[in-house]
């Protein structure tokens, strides 16, 4: 099925299919300022990690059920490795936070977070965790995960679907692979924590 | 009936008896203990089965509203109201002395409205953390996230529950219990665990692999629906209920569409009605089969988990070919629904029964009869008749047990009082009970949904609805069968275009509050599995 | 007979050796054979682990109606290498708290276990580094000190469900222990012989299974389960439990301490299958019938290491077919299934096997012309 026009600022309809400028793009931040051992050193590991995540889901309401049809059957996360579901924090290296998060459930979150080992990921699944979704008046709920938890990508959806979960998790590849790990390490902290690229 | 309110007036002389919606009782808060002891007492009809429990803030009172039903004949509901003046200190009786279920649902209240209630136990707040300042569903509760910010630091649990009782002299006493002893092995399993179903928190005691006491903790889902829904109109509300129990998400939905149907006055076209029934049914075989994957992911098959979520792909493409969701599917609103099925949908769902049916056979041959399953189902997490009606457990667990509690058959709404379905019934009360109670459902859903899907009317599928819905003034009930059991609404006006308030009836918070009688003595692997066969979802019991 | 074995390693592994000791001392030529032994095998454990890896993803998914692993190399194949990379550079995160020694110390403890136990299969013909006269005693042994790894690392972790696993995990491996060394015993009553190579080279014109018919067949079925329970996979994976225990006794650990235990995982289930080949199966050794030298000789063609691979991998299949199959057991049904059936069927088996033996009832005793090794 073909994408029809959709309309979100920022986010130009031509860039859901144009996987190509995102390509270009990650090349020219890998380019910069790095010796080729180097280069190809990080390449590797990043390649390495971007093809290994991990998931641990964070499942607290509608969205859980969804990654969870996302992992099964029909629509197999397994494809791109990513169905070695750990249930420890300490062995996961991606967190999907699907649902709402509330007040009592911020300081577990945090926890959770801090368990995992380096390097690890946030995704954020839904609209609940993105803003507080449609219980974003209310007077127990965190309005987004990102208060609590640096968030790597957003998935809207309520629930989203699988597909837009697996998009949502390509694109967190995408941005993986522009870490450095034995370059300049500042560079991965920057890209991971406060530019949350629009990729 | 007459009988009853002759019952009432005779244990309580001033109380109110009005013919509303439902035969309503109101009652000073005094008499309140010593009437539902006579309704609960009473031979022919014993009000046994306590649906709900409803606290209100009436603006000068505040007060509670219990509804009633008789575990012999369903479809006979009593609803007592009763309120307190007293604003700074609110105390009412508890009734746990009679119903188990209340325990929790008294808990709920105290923590949502501050209203105590003398001779419960266990006095904790439900839902809420202990230290949450105001109470958030009353009228005059202060909003500003500045008097309870979002903390990342982790608190202590505290494992002291206060509680007021009463002595022979009438005197109240108010005194500390401790939950667990010095020299428990305790583990929290959850709140982020991969079985719990959600976040539910269960405390448990352990004896080496025997659980000893188990502590439901719950809350962390608590999204204040029932707050929000105040300060919106009928229609907006519509998409809370689906976030309710998600899996069944459009019965849910059916239910408030057709409470505030009733209350309005409006006539839902019969070809909408078709509609609802064959997706409820739809919705009701998906949340059997997610049931059934998990609980058999619970026992560590993994396999089976993937097998029933197969089979759940297919409803799902039902649905996202009729209204574009696959979930959450937003096809009841009021007055009908939303989008006509679409050209194909016979074809589909005629398609789908015979494909379910063999694949019905699949489980029985790769399951259901595994020397393994049997042996972790048969006989383990056994649950009485009584204490299913006690503690209100309905749906394929409450059927399991013995008890006929299927609000279709009871209670019929929309087209079920003109379809051919059986009930399914069986009486050991045990894992395998429940668990073969929803592959048999599935089955008669299949043949429900076959009486339907060739004699859908012509017609249209939306009534005209006035734009702005007001309700008149009055309390409003509703009752259907989700995939869990008996979700109810219940709505009560002041003739606003907002609703005065909204509760929603969680079948999933009995079962959970079952869970520390079933899980005694048995083994923490089982302890998995029987919460599997519970089959709860937490956002339900949260709200 | 000799037979034409075109593609066997023995030739160039004995010119190797005569390489060595002609150009260095003997001390020093000993020396450099046993690391370069010590690099292969580490490699081949590596290599060995990694592939079971794929295939078990690759197979579940089969099993699950879904396609596996498929982005990356042809079919996923290198899905592993890249799951190698990440795990090794993950961070090993130091916990407070915990029995810091014996923390650290448990995945050696297991990763150490296996690879002894793996270095003393007899992978081919030629294909064996060390070669005890015990060495079914000695493959026990290495095998069961695994254990001591899980239970600490259930004990030092400071975390109640890892307490839990760890516990469960030591009633589980001590009970089976028994099953598999009775189920191993019975073919040595019958074979008369510890010594891996000699229980292959017996196996020439009729493997175990068929040489003690009955009795021997009930202890290939006993050690696979008891096998399969040794290796702490579903339906016996009581001790890591996802559902019931989040990742049991190893929940704490992160980074490589934890992939020591999911390499050791696989391992060992490859180490459970080879045994049995070894000890039931013929090992490496061809099908051969005895008086037919055409067809031996087609089967000799096909090198020893290939039969030993394809007889594993097809014991491994079975192991992953069971463990997707089925629901977990409970620890009492678990202690139940091997006190109240395993062992005394074992037992009895066992004298089964003295009386056949004793009575000649073996293949071997009633038909020496057909089975036996001597013309």
């Amino acid at each position: 099925m073909d994408v029809k026009n959709i309309k979100i600022k920022d986010f130009p309809a031509e860039e859901f299919k144009d996987n190509d400028t995102l390509q270009a793009y990650i090349d020219q931040l890998n380019a910069g300022g790095t010796q080729v051992i180097v280069g190809k050193l990080d390449q590797m590991v990043n390649w390495g990690r971007a093809n290994s995540l991990w998931p641990l889901a964070f499942a607290t309401s509608c969205c859980g059920i969804e990654f969870m049809a996302a992992a099964a059957a029909h629509y197999d996360l397994a494809r791109f490795g990513m169905e070695v579901s750990r249930n420890s924090p300490r062995q996961a290296d991606l967190m999907v936070v699907a649902g709402t998060i509330v007040n009592k459930m911020a300081p577990l979150i945090r926890r959770v977070y801090d368990q995992m080992a380096e390097p690890k990921y946030v995704v954020a699944m839904g609209a609940c965790a993105i803003s507080g979704g449609p219980f974003v008046n209310s007077y127990h709920v965190v309005n987004g995960v990102d208060k609590i938890i640096p968030v790597d990508v957003y998935i809207p959806g309520c629930p989203p679907r699988p597909e837009s979960l697996f998009y949502g998790l390509l694109q967190l590849q995408r941005k993986v692979k522009v870490e450095k790990f034995f370059g300049n390490r500042h560079i991965c902290a920057n890209v991971t924590n406060e530019t949350n690229v629009r990729m | 009936m007459k009988d009853i309110q002759q019952v009432v007036s005779e244990t309580v002389s001033d109380a109110v008896i009005e013919e509303k919606q439902k035969l309503t009782v109101t009652v000073a808060p005094g008499q309140l203990h010593s009437l539902i002891s006579a309704l609960y007492a009473h031979e022919a009809l014993p009000f046994d089965y306590l649906i709900s429990l409803t606290g209100m803030d009436w603006g000068d009172k505040l007060g509670v509203i219990y509804l009633l039903s008789s575990s012999r004949d369903l479809s006979k509901e009593i609803v007592v109201i009763t309120a307190t003046d007293d604003r700074d200190n609110p105390l009412l009786y508890s009734v746990t002395d009679m119903y188990e279920t209340a325990h929790l649902n008294e808990r709920e209240v105290y923590a949502l409205f501050g209203i105590r209630f003398i001779n419960n136990p266990d006095m904790r707040r439900f839902l809420l953390s202990d230290d949450w300042k105001g109470f958030p569903l009353r009228k005059d509760y202060d909003g500003d996230p500045a008097h309870n910010p979002i903390t990342i630091v982790n608190k202590e649990i505290v494992d002291i529950a206060p509680r007021i009782m009463e002595d022979a002299g009438g005197n109240l006493m108010e005194s500390t219990v401790k939950i667990f002893d010095e020299e428990d092995y305790i583990i929290n399993i959850g709140p982020q665990h991969p079985s719990t179903h959600g976040v539910m928190h269960f405390r448990t005691a352990l004896d080496g692999e025997i659980v000893k006491k188990i502590d439901v903790k719950s809350g962390y889902i608590h999204r204040g629906i029932e707050k929000l829904c105040e300060s919106l109109t009928y229609p907006q509300i519509l998409h809370f209920t689906d976030r309710l129990d998600y899996l069944s998400a459009n019965i849910n939905r059916h239910a408030l569409c057709m409470c505030v149907e009733k209350a309005a006055g409006i006539e839902v076209p019969p070809r909408a009605q078709y509609i609802r029934v064959i997706m409820d049914e739809l919705n009701r075989i998906s949340s059997h089969l997610l049931a059934f994957a998990a609980h058999c992911n619970d026992l560590g098959a993994t396999t089976a988990f993937i097998y029933g979520m197969r089979e759940r792909e297919y409803i799902l493409d039902i649905f996202d070919k009729t209204c574009g969701g696959r979930l959450i599917i937003n096809q009841d609103v009021v007055g009908g629904v939303m989008f006509d099925i679409y050209g194909d949908f016979r074809k589909d769902v005629n398609a789908f029964i015979p494909y379910m049916r063999e694949k019905l056979k699949e489980y029985d041959d790769f399951f259901s009869h595994n020397a393994i399953v049997l042996r972790r189902m048969v006989g383990v997490g056994r649950l009485s008749r009584e204490d299913a009606i006690s503690y209100a457990v309905t749906g394929p667990a409450g059927r399991g047990s013995g008890w006929s509690c299927d609000v279709r058959k009871h209670k019929p709404y929309s087209l079920y009082d003109q379809i051919e379905f059986k009930e399914v019934i069986r009486l050991e009360g045990d894992s395998y009970a429940r668990y073969l109670n929803r592959l048999e459902e599935i089955e008669e859903s299949l043949h429900l949904i076959e009486q339907l899907i060739d004699n859908i009317p012509e017609g249209d599928v939306l009534a005209t609805v006035k734009p702005v819905l007001r309700l008149p003034e009055g309390q409003y009930f509703q009752n259907v069968e989700t995939g869990k059991g008996e979700f109810g609404v219940f709505i009560e006006s002041k003739g606003e275009k907002y609703p005065y308030r909204v509760k929603f009836r969680s079948p999933s918070m009995a079962a959970v509050s079952v869970m520390p009688l079933i899980c005694k003595e048995e083994l923490l692997s089982d302890f998995i599995g029987i919460g599997g066969s519970m089959d709860y979802v937490i956002p339900d019991i949260d709200r | 007979m000799n037979y034409n074995q075109p593609l066997e390693l023995t030739g160039l592994l004995s010119h190797l050796d005569i390489f060595f000791r002609n150009n260095l001392p003997p001390f020093w030529a000993s020396l450099v054979e046993s690391i370069l032994v010590l690099i292969t095998i580490l490699a081949a454990y590596a290599v060995i682990a990694l592939i079971l890896i794929y295939a078990e993803r690759k197979i579940t998914a089969f099993f699950q109606a879904r396609l596996g692993p498929n982005r990356l190399g042809k079919y996923g194949s290198i899905q592993s290498i890249a799951d190698m990379i990440k795990i090794l550079i993950k961070e090993i995160i130091h916990i407070n708290r915990v029995d810091r020694f014996l923390f650290y110390a448990a995945p050696f403890f297991v990763i150490c276990s296996s690879v002894m136990a793996f270095g003393a299969i007899p992978f081919g013909k030629g294909l064996q580094a060390v070669d005890f006269n015990m060495g079914i005693v000695y493959l026990l042994t290495v095998s069961s000190l695994g254990v001591i790894g899980v239970l600490l690392a259930g004990w030092s972790s400071n975390n109640k469900y890892s307490m839990i696993g760890a516990m469960r995990s030591g009633a589980q491996f001590i009970s089976y222990e028994l099953s598999a060394a009775f189920a191993l015993m019975t073919v040595v009553v019958m074979t008369g012989t510890m010594q891996l190579s000699e229980i292959v080279e017996n196996q020439r014109y009729a493997w175990n299974i068929f040489n003690g018919h009955l009795p021997a067949i009930v202890a290939f079925v006993i050690y696979l389960i008891s096998g399969h329970a040794e290796t702490n996979r579903a339906p016996f994976d009581l001790p890591e439990a996802e559902g019931e225990l989040t990742a049991g006794y190893h929940t704490e650990y992160s980074g490589m301490q934890f992939g020591f235990y999911y390499l050791a995982e696989y391992l060992n289930m490859f180490i459970i299958a080879a045994v049995a080949t070894t000890v039931f199966l013929g090992g490496w050794m061809p099908f051969q019938l005895k008086g037919m030298d055409t067809f031996n000789q087609i089967m000799w063609y096909i090198p020893s290491y290939v039969w030993f691979i394809g007889k594993t991998a097809m014991l491994v299949f079975i192991s992953l077919w069971v463990r997707w199959s089925f629901p977990r057991l409970r620890i009492d049904l678990l202690l139940n299934l091997e006190w109240k059936y395993l062992l005394p069927i074992n037992l009895v088996n066992i004298i089964a096997m003295v009386v056949t033996v004793l009575a000649g009832w073996t293949l071997t005793g009633l038909f020496p012309n057909i089975f036996g090794i001597t013309p």
